[in-house]
């Protein structure tokens, strides 16, 4: 126990210096007096909050639209033909196992290429969401896989035979029973795209997100500002977490016992 | 409604929305960067950008550099990761999974800011910049992709192998080196793939905690592209793209000689 409290604590350790370090005003860190600044900063810093709100819509957007492909696509690649399956399943692991680097560059190459055919491509926010989407996509199937795998696959079936249209099926029927999966999915995407540097370095256009807006910063001496942003992020991300999880084992426990009270026998 | 020449709608018809995806944005971006990697740059085929790399002193160095810290990142990941996995994996330190959630929630905070913490951390310590701080940099960033897949495999391991172990007279030792560390195989793999090869290729942390010293696959490509000279690069991202495609091959293969012998026995 002692072990994992200590990894623990040296896994935290950066995050809490600069916690701390964050309710003090100065450029270096040295400390300086208590202050509520730099997190007034946050919001009044036009550069930093602009590049917040770039990340977020990004990462929404991204994460959207490669849940909505994703389950599709899976569905479809569940039901394809050998050969094609294994091909389509081989090359969206490219994506996956690539350096992030490879990605980065071969997608500036292709923007670059279809700007130079003639087609327009908005800089910026289409390139990253486009990008984004593809590099997501391959982890959406990956989490709606197990669950497709255990789906009943006469509902399919059922929903068109009561009259029901593909579409339609698909969105009443089969995304219900995956809905666990695309929240992964979707949790997995979206991290993917906040956390992502290198895609965005290259693809960015004339727009900043949070990574390459530190990255710039980080040669002039990083903007005091972002200290108390990533303790924002990290209190934010912590408290959400904790209370999902506290929430959902409470449930279970709350399931356990009304199984337990009606006599039945839960499996797992 | 012309029901003769009416294409039926099929399931798997959902899928090629994003065959065309794939097609567009990952076999066409490579076809283009190796398109690019075979041109000088007046736009002539040649392969003189590929002789030029291999001839060069730097590109081997900066490969034996890259591939030593990957190397480290992951043996120092898995040495520390390991015994931390086993003792999560025991259910008594670790009721309703709280405690890996807390291993987890650093990854959801922007990588560069968390090397950024660190390097104030270090600096605290009086640690400056060099290999060190890189290391201990990647070990750090990389570390839960690491613990994950292990966790993942060890928590979901069959206790009663180990009883049998025990029963057949394997003493604690024993039963690790020819239960434990077998069946975790599959995981101790994945956990290479996922902090090894996302070290080939950072660059973004040896420029934040290293000095001039060290010198990158990464740094190089992306120096490369910084300097305009793109069919170099391109080259140069083609040749670590078949390193990366020989080690998945490799570890494809050991996957599943793997699975043949757990199969056989």
């Amino acid at each position: 126990m002692t072990c994992i409290w200590l990894s623990i604590s040296i896994l935290y350790l950066p995050l809490l210096v600069m916690l701390v370090y964050s309710f003090t005003p100065s450029n270096t860190m040295k400390w300086n007096g208590f202050s509520f600044e730099l997190f007034k900063n946050i919001f009044t810093h036009e550069e930093i909050s602009r590049a917040v709100f770039n990340t977020l819509v990004i990462a929404l957007s991204s994460a959207m639209l490669a849940t909505f492909i994703g389950v599709f696509s899976a569905v479809g690649i569940f039901y394809l033909r050998k050969p094609l399956k294994k091909t389509t399943n081989a090359t969206s692991q490219i994506t996956v196992l690539n350096a992030d680097i490879m990605t980065a560059t071969a997608f500036m190459l292709l923007f670059m290429t279809i700007s130079q055919i003639g087609i327009p491509l908005p800089d910026g926010y289409a390139t990253l969401i486009i990008a984004h989407t593809v590099v997501a996509i391959p982890f959406v199937i990956l989490a709606v896989n197990p669950k497709l795998k255990r789906l009943n696959p006469n509902l399919y079936e059922a929903g068109l035979d009561l009259g029901a249209g593909h579409m339609r099926t698909m969105i009443t029927v089969i995304f219900p029973q995956l809905i666990t999966g695309m929240v992964t999915g979707f949790a997995i995407a979206f991290t993917l795209s906040l956390e992502d540097f290198i895609i965005a370095q290259y693809n960015k256009g004339g727009i900043e997100t949070i990574s390459t807006l530190i990255f710039s910063s980080i040669a002039r001496g990083l903007d005091p500002t972002f200290r108390a942003l990533s303790s924002v992020v990290f209190i934010t991300v912590l408290a959400v977490l904790l209370i999902f999880n506290g929430v959902s084992s409470a449930k279970r426990k709350s399931n356990q016992e009304k199984a337990q009270s009606l006599g039945l026998r839960r499996r797992n | 409604m012309t029901s003769k020449n009416k294409i039926y709608f099929k399931r798997q018809h959902f899928s090629y929305p994003y065959i065309i995806i794939c097609v567009v944005f990952v076999v066409v971006p490579l076809i283009i960067l190796l398109g690019y990697s075979l041109m000088d740059s007046h736009g002539h085929f040649s392969f003189d950008n590929f002789v030029d790399l291999l001839n060069s002193g730097t590109t081997y160095r900066v490969f034996g550099q890259t591939l030593l810290l990957a190397f480290l990142t992951s043996f120092i990941c898995i040495i520390l990761a390991y015994p931390l996995a086993m003792l999560l994996a025991n259910t008594k330190f670790n009721r309703s999974r709280t405690v890996v959630l807390l291993f987890i929630i650093p990854m959801w905070i922007n990588f560069l800011l968390r090397t950024f913490s660190l390097r104030e951390l270090l600096s605290i310590l009086g640690l400056g910049e060099g290999y060190f701080s890189v290391l201990i940099g990647m070990v750090y960033d990389l570390f839960p992709f690491m613990l994950m897949p292990l966790y993942t495999i060890l928590s979901g391991m069959d206790k009663s192998y180990l009883e049998a172990g025990q029963d057949l007279g394997a003493n604690s030792v024993q039963n690790f080196f020819k239960v434990t560390l077998p069946l975790s195989f599959p995981g101790i793999v994945s956990g290479i793939m996922m902090t090894f090869m996302p070290a080939l290729s950072l660059f973004a942390i040896n420029d934040m905690l290293g000095d001039a010293q060290l010198y990158l696959f990464g740094n190089m490509i992306n120096d490369l592209y910084g300097l305009n000279m793109w069919n170099q690069a391109s080259a140069l991202a083609m040749i670590m793209l078949l390193f990366v495609g020989l080690i998945v091959l490799i570890v494809s293969r050991s996957k599943r000689a793997s699975a043949f012998m757990g199969g056989e026995n």
